[in-house]
């Protein structure tokens, strides 16, 4: 089971790598960790996307509670949030693929956002999914180089979690 | 007034006793604060030894145990005790030096990155940047370690934050943490939900552990038993909840516990987990106590509850406000016949063991020694034991009257009873401390004699010789059938020679005829003791 954590924690030194230890002391899953200030400099907020048992996820809960530098843990699954990922991702093209490249782009809404004689970089920002998706289109190309943010995600607005 | 006098008039403001500690450089402006104030200091000889002291202390005194020591190895060398006392819920607050802050990250002379290496074994840790936050890291430091539950605190000090002057001190009357609130009260509608259970059993029992006597809870927890009529078993943390005659007590449960008490909660229908984690050594499947049964479980930690077995009733809460609260129901419950049948499983059970005679090979019966001991000291006294074969010997068989029972439970530290029972002598000068430990452990605490002599700290210490690491021993007894590792302890020490190097009295007993009067003449007078109790290595704990 998946399941994505949003931690309002206390924006200091260390917190970042005590949150990141308790995942890794305890054998929890990170299958992606995004970190951001919020509106109060004072707070940061992470996003944690995790993935095991019942007994797995409640357990990530607690012991982030425990935590004292988590102010707050709100818990959620996909269904009940709007997630985004941002991937920026540059490939090799050719006089052949390039016009694929693009069909690509605009059937999944990615926009090309640097190019050269050889090579671009494509941004998407879509559904973890989605991005996941377009990530295997290009996957018969030549990729040079990948980053992804890891999943932001916000509870839907007629949910009060 | 500089950072280290601060630090020293936070401790007085804290009402501190003592404080643990080794120094070095990097802590040394704090120890010269520390001249000529109330607050005692107790030179430790190995820093490991300083937490299980401050362990000791706070277990019996009930306030924070509080540790000062250097930076780098310093630091390092205290790890073990902090793992100790965290795994044990103790409430201690851990004074690291450290070196000036513009030298840290730089690999300088005895640097470490103490508070990344002690992160998983902390409550909490702290690193001071700047002495004006001493007064408010040092409030907070001793509110996280004595509350909810409870646990170390650790403070890393730059050298140069020590030194720094700070214009004005007033130590914080108040505490603002927006992410730290401890459930103290237990939920209303969860209480009467536990009082309906009880309504429904036939078979109720009571597992008691730690938090219990970490809570204080231990009168609430008799008076519970009392009026309910709810047998009460426990798991080594809680030992001493309940003396060990009480009718309505049956033992230890778990791997080492004694065979009625585990059957006590086979056949439970009903099971309060109180202050107890379900921890792998007092319940070996967990998923079995769930079964047919419905399991309340009673915690100030929410994780702890539902994180091995699943809750049929969670009850989050201080052990004694929750069974203050509960006390204060109405139950109606007749568990008579279940106690009886209890009993009466307990009697025919001590009835056949104590007809069975015992093989002896020589040496002393650590199972009749352990009884004696316990029943020739005063009532009250402090018994700690250490780890090993004389720890599970100890746990069987100790007779509780009012006294404490210490160990180190859920870290298994070798060398903890010599320092604990320092710590806890030095926490009731009144009551007899007395440490029990292997010839193993004693060599790792050994150096600590010197302490008690330097500071007067009259412990009674009991080793259990049989030359080898017992358990380890006994276990590749069992498991590799004789095919004995690294557990020979040939080349010990003779102990005789140790005590009157440290000018201890000494005294041998290897026969049983002899074993009275010698644990008489061992306890007699309030003055340091060494007994060399010898134990065949053939004896099975």
């Amino acid at each position: 089971m998946k399941r994505i954590y949003s931690v309002l924690v206390e924006n200091r030194a260390g917190v970042l790598c005590k949150v990141a230890g308790l995942f890794w002391r305890r054998c929890f899953n990170i299958d992606s960790l995004a970190v951001g200030e919020t509106d109060d400099h004072a707070v940061s907020n992470m996003i944690i996307v995790s993935s095991g048992d019942q007994r797995t996820l409640e357990q990530i809960e607690k012991q982030l509670n425990k935590k004292i530098d988590v102010i707050k843990v709100k818990t959620f699954d996909e269904s009940q949030s709007i997630s985004r990922e941002l991937m920026l991702v540059k490939v090799k093209y050719n006089r052949n693929n390039r016009k694929d490249i693009m069909e690509n782009c605009e059937i999944m809404g990615a926009q090309i956002v640097d190019l050269s004689k050889t090579m671009m970089t494509i941004q998407i920002c879509d559904t973890p999914e989605r991005v996941q998706i377009f990530l295997d289109t290009l996957r018969t190309i030549s990729i040079v180089e990948i980053t992804r943010t890891g999943t932001l995600a916000l509870p839907k607005c007629q949910e009060t979690l | 007034m500089i950072g280290a006098d601060a630090i020293v008039k936070c401790l007085e403001k804290e009402g501190v006793e003592y404080v643990f500690g080794y120094p070095g450089v990097a802590i040394c402006p704090f120890y010269n604060s520390i001249l000529g104030t109330n607050i005692k200091t107790v030179l430790v000889r190995e820093e490991q030894n300083a937490a299980h002291a401050a362990s000791g202390y706070a277990r019996i005194s009930g306030k924070v145990g509080v540790v000062a020591v250097t930076s780098g190895p310093g630091a390092t060398n205290l790890i073990t005790g902090i793992a100790t006392a965290f795994a044990d819920s103790i409430p201690m607050v851990c004074f690291t030096g450290q070196v000036d802050s513009k030298l840290m990250g730089s690999d300088a002379f005895q640097e470490a990155d103490i508070s990344g290496a002690v992160e998983s074994f902390v409550k909490y840790s702290y690193i001071v940047r700047h002495a004006s936050e001493i007064p408010r890291v040092i409030k907070e430091a001793f509110y996280i370690a004595n509350s909810g539950r409870k646990g170390p605190v650790l403070i890393d000090l730059p050298i140069d934050v020590q030194k720094e002057t700070i214009s004005r001190f007033a130590y914080p009357e108040e505490l603002s943490m927006r992410t730290y609130k401890p459930t103290v009260k237990g939920h209303a509608v969860q209480i009467s939900k536990v009082i309906r259970e009880l309504e429904k059993a036939k078979r109720p029992i009571i597992c008691a552990g730690g938090g219990v006597h970490l809570s204080g809870a231990v009168e609430e927890l008799r008076t519970f038993a009392q009026e309910s009529g709810i047998p009460v078993v426990c798991t080594m943390m809680g030992l001493g909840v309940m003396p060990t005659e009480h009718p309505l007590f049956f033992g230890m449960v778990g791997n080492n516990g004694q065979p009625y008490g585990n059957r006590a909660m086979n056949e439970a229908d009903v099971i309060l987990m109180v202050g107890a984690r379900v921890a792998d050594r007092s319940i070996s499947q967990p998923d079995l106590i769930t079964e047919n049964k419905a399991l309340v479980h009673i915690d100030v930690d929410p994780a702890e509850i539902g994180k091995s077995a699943g809750p049929s009733i969670p009850l989050v809460g201080d052990i004694r406000h929750v069974l203050e609260d509960i006390c204060k129901q109405e139950l109606h419950g007749d568990y008579s016949a279940w106690t009886a049948q209890l009993r009466e499983e307990k009697d025919a059970y001590l009835a056949f063991t104590g007809e069975q005679k015992k093989d002896r090979r020589g040496g002393i019966d650590p199972a009749a020694f352990v009884r004696a001991l316990s029943l020739a000291m005063d009532p009250d006294a402090t018994y700690v034991a250490d780890v090993g074969q004389n720890q599970l010997w100890s746990c069987a068989n100790y007779v509780m009257r009012s006294g404490r029972f210490l160990t180190s439970g859920g870290m298994g530290t070798m060398g903890y009873s010599v320092p604990a029972a320092m710590g806890a002598k030095l926490a009731a000068p009144q009551k007899q401390s007395v440490a029990v430990c292997g010839d193993g452990a004693f060599q790792m605490e050994m150096m600590e004699l010197g302490t008690m002599r330097q500071y007067h700290v009259p412990v009674k210490i009991v080793v259990m010789k049989n030359g080898w690491l017992g358990l380890v021993r006994q276990y590749q007894h069992l498991t590799y059938h004789d095919r004995f590792s690294v557990t020979d302890l040939s080349g010990s020490p003779d102990l005789d020679k140790i005590a009157a190097a440290y000018g201890m009295k000494y005294l041998h007993l290897d026969r049983e005829e002899q074993m009275e009067e010698t644990i008489a003449a061992f306890l007699k007078d309030d003055e340091a003791a060494l007994l060399q109790c010898d134990i065949s290595p053939d004896e099975l704990a």
